[in-house]
């Protein structure tokens, strides 16, 4: 005996649109449940994505090399040399968009009236431009020119607390290479603004020469960060540095900052939990839908056991009904989708409503990010557990003793 | 050789503490080949026996032969299989597929058999051209009066050749022209092809058709008759 698939297509299709009404309202279930996975999935990923960006963008990179005690311990001892040619080559590949090496050693800054703990960051500011977020937050005065240039830069913030302003002296103390207590005067030539308060208090940046002068540090960096196309796929990328570095610890932005590490992690969960709520919602319609059908349809469906039908094709036939009233849910879903993440691309403004949304790292413009591992995820959880949920009636159906079915009045 | 056998078949049915004896000790053999009708006041046993000798129903006790196949034990599965490969039926009620066309309800059963698509589409055709409706073939059930949803059963219950058909009340719904066009196929299906049938009926026009009577009154066999 074949399996009469296609008649039990044909069948399962037909039936689907006897009543019509249930259908379209059972379709429509799905697709806006669908929908609404895949487009609030997609803010979510936007929103973490923003705040992983700003991370990233404060300094973080994707991929830091530092003397392996830096990070217990980041003070001048901790320094490295510069990166000598076999790993300059290995930055210089096109994988990497872009890369810098920075001092960075905590320092005390002190204006006439005020003093606070800040780090000091040595930058080349050229190279800098494509990693930080410094040379677009400039709003007073200009950015450091060059690695040696002679003045500093620090936040908005952090001048109000220090009761200066721009052009004015400040003096910052830190200790050298020598362990010796060395302080050095610098006028402020440029002040930022950033999107957290605290990154405003937290940095004073100056030329890395005049950083390397002042610290006694001769050619020594601190850290060498670096940016590639993709801060998720980084295994391949950190393997590879590591190879030319082995001396040194090449560590990605996640292992260096793990609190947004975990932000993905924890939203990977967040995303698989948001899911499977919206489709228990909907399996509670899709599982009714399915039982009135094989209700109503008890007779015929006892008629076919009575005709010569396998049980199990019965089974199979109101699972093929479940799975084509899902994959038309999925497509229009999936299309619902589309059409509402298309004209958001370019942002969404949240500036009315999300004033708290800098606390958290974020601009006041979403950006949503649709990744295809999400897309897929929704269409598979839909799939399957709604066949599984599809398998209670469909045993029902199965289980009807012929005479009892045909016999029903 | 028999077609059908049975042996001290019974059927009880529990209505509270009540037990409806449907069948009682039913004995019963039908040759291959026979037109057998079986008659008697409702409630008498006819429809139950019916169910018995077609798998629908299991006996409370007794044993049933049906096609050389003991089937009073087989699982649910077999017997599907054994209705599909051997059995026809025609239901008081037509009991067509409604989603589907007259050819695609005649066709079903052939197409679970494993027919040819071609074959059946033709075998289908044909014995719905020889049930009188030719060029009603594409209609659904809803669109076909009752009389011609029977005969579209009727099609459905022949199309693959089976040994036994059974019919229970078959022209209970339909007028007496219609009922003795649908006789006299019955009649020479079981002449040309030597199926078996056995039908339950109230209607003296088939019983003039069946060469065996059996009636049944409470459960029990009280009468046989050749009519030969």
């Amino acid at each position: 005996m074949q399996t009469p698939f296609l008649m039990l297509s044909t069948i399962a299709w037909r039936n689907l649109w006897r009543n019509y009404r249930r259908t379209l309202i059972m379709l429509l279930a799905i697709s806006v449940g669908v929908w609404a996975m895949i487009w609030m999935t997609a803010l979510m990923r936007g929103m973490v994505d923003q705040m992983i960006k700003g991370s990233i963008n404060n300094l973080l990179g994707h991929i830091q090399i530092h003397a392996p005690a830096y990070r217990d311990d980041p003070s001048i001892v901790n320094s490295i040399e510069p990166p000598g040619p076999e790993l300059t080559d290995s930055l210089n590949r096109p994988l990497i968009k872009a890369w810098t090496s920075r001092i960075r050693v905590p320092a005390v800054i002190s204006s006439e009236r005020e003093s606070r703990g800040v780090t000091l960051v040595g930058i080349d500011p050229a190279a800098e431009a494509a990693l930080s977020f410094l040379s677009e937050s400039i709003t007073q005065g200009s950015n450091l020119a060059s690695a040696d240039a002679p003045g500093v830069v620090i936040g908005r913030k952090l001048a109000e607390r220090l009761e200066t302003r721009l052009g004015k002296r400040i003096v910052l103390v830190s200790q050298d290479s020598d362990n010796t207590v060395v302080d050095r005067g610098f006028r402020i030539t440029g002040i930022f603004e950033a999107e957290l308060q605290t990154t405003e208090l937290a940095y004073a940046f100056v030329g890395r020469d005049r950083a390397q002068e002042f610290l006694n540090m001769a050619d020594q960096v601190s850290e060498i960060s670096l940016i590639s196309d993709d801060y998720r796929n980084l295994t391949h990328l950190l393997e590879n540095i590591q190879a030319t570095a082995p001396d040194l610890e090449v560590i990605s932005w996640d292992q260096v900052d793990p609190y947004t590490g975990s932000m993905l992690a924890v939203m990977d969960g967040f995303i698989l939990v948001w899911i499977i709520v919206v489709f228990l919602a909907l399996s509670f319609g899709l599982v009714n839908t399915l039982a009135m059908a094989v209700f109503e349809r008890k007779r015929e469906l006892g008629l076919l056991q009575a005709l010569g039908m396998q049980p199990g094709y019965i089974l199979l036939q109101v699972l093929i009904e479940s799975v084509i009233l899902l994959l038309l849910g999925l497509l229009a879903g999936n299309l619902l989708a589309w059409l509402s993440i298309v004209p958001i691309q370019d942002g969404i403004d949240l500036s009315a409503i999300g004033e708290g949304l800098e606390l958290a790292g974020m601009s006041s413009i979403l950006y949503p990010v649709v990744e295809f591992s999400d897309i897929a995820r929704a269409n598979l959880v839909v799939i399957v557990l709604g066949i599984l949920a599809s398998l209670l009636p469909a045993l029902r159906a199965a289980r009807h003793v012929p005479v009892d079915a045909i016999t029903r009045p | 050789m028999y077609s059908v056998s049975c042996r001290r078949l019974c059927k009880t049915f529990q209505q509270g503490e009540l037990a409806v004896h449907a069948l009682a000790d039913v004995d019963l053999d039908i040759d291959a080949g026979g037109f057998v009708c079986l008659f008697g006041p409702s409630g008498s046993g006819k429809t139950t026996l019916l169910n018995m000798i077609g798998g629908l129903d299991t006996p409370s006790s007794g044993e049933i032969t049906v096609a050389g196949q003991r089937i009073d034990q087989m699982k649910r599965a077999e017997l599907a299989r054994l209705r599909l490969k051997h059995l026809g039926f025609v239901f008081q009620s037509y009991n067509l597929i409604p989603v589907l066309s007259a050819r695609e309800n005649v066709e079903f059963v052939a197409q679970m058999q494993g027919m040819g698509a071609q074959q059946r589409k033709h075998k289908a055709l044909t014995i719905l051209a020889e049930v009188g409706l030719q060029g009603l073939e594409d209609r659904r059930p809803a669109e076909l009066s009752g009389g011609q949803q029977q005969r579209v059963a009727v099609a459905r219950a022949i199309v693959s050749g089976p040994e036994l058909v059974l019919a229970d009340e078959p022209t209970a719904n339909l007028d007496s022209a219609t009922a003795e066009i649908l006789m006299k196929l019955f009649v020479q299906l079981n002449q040309q092809h030597q199926t078996t049938f056995v039908l339950s009926t109230h209607d003296n026009l088939i019983m003039n058709y069946a060469r065996r009577l059996i009636k049944l009154r409470d459960g029990r066999i009280v009468e046989d008759i050749d009519q030969t």
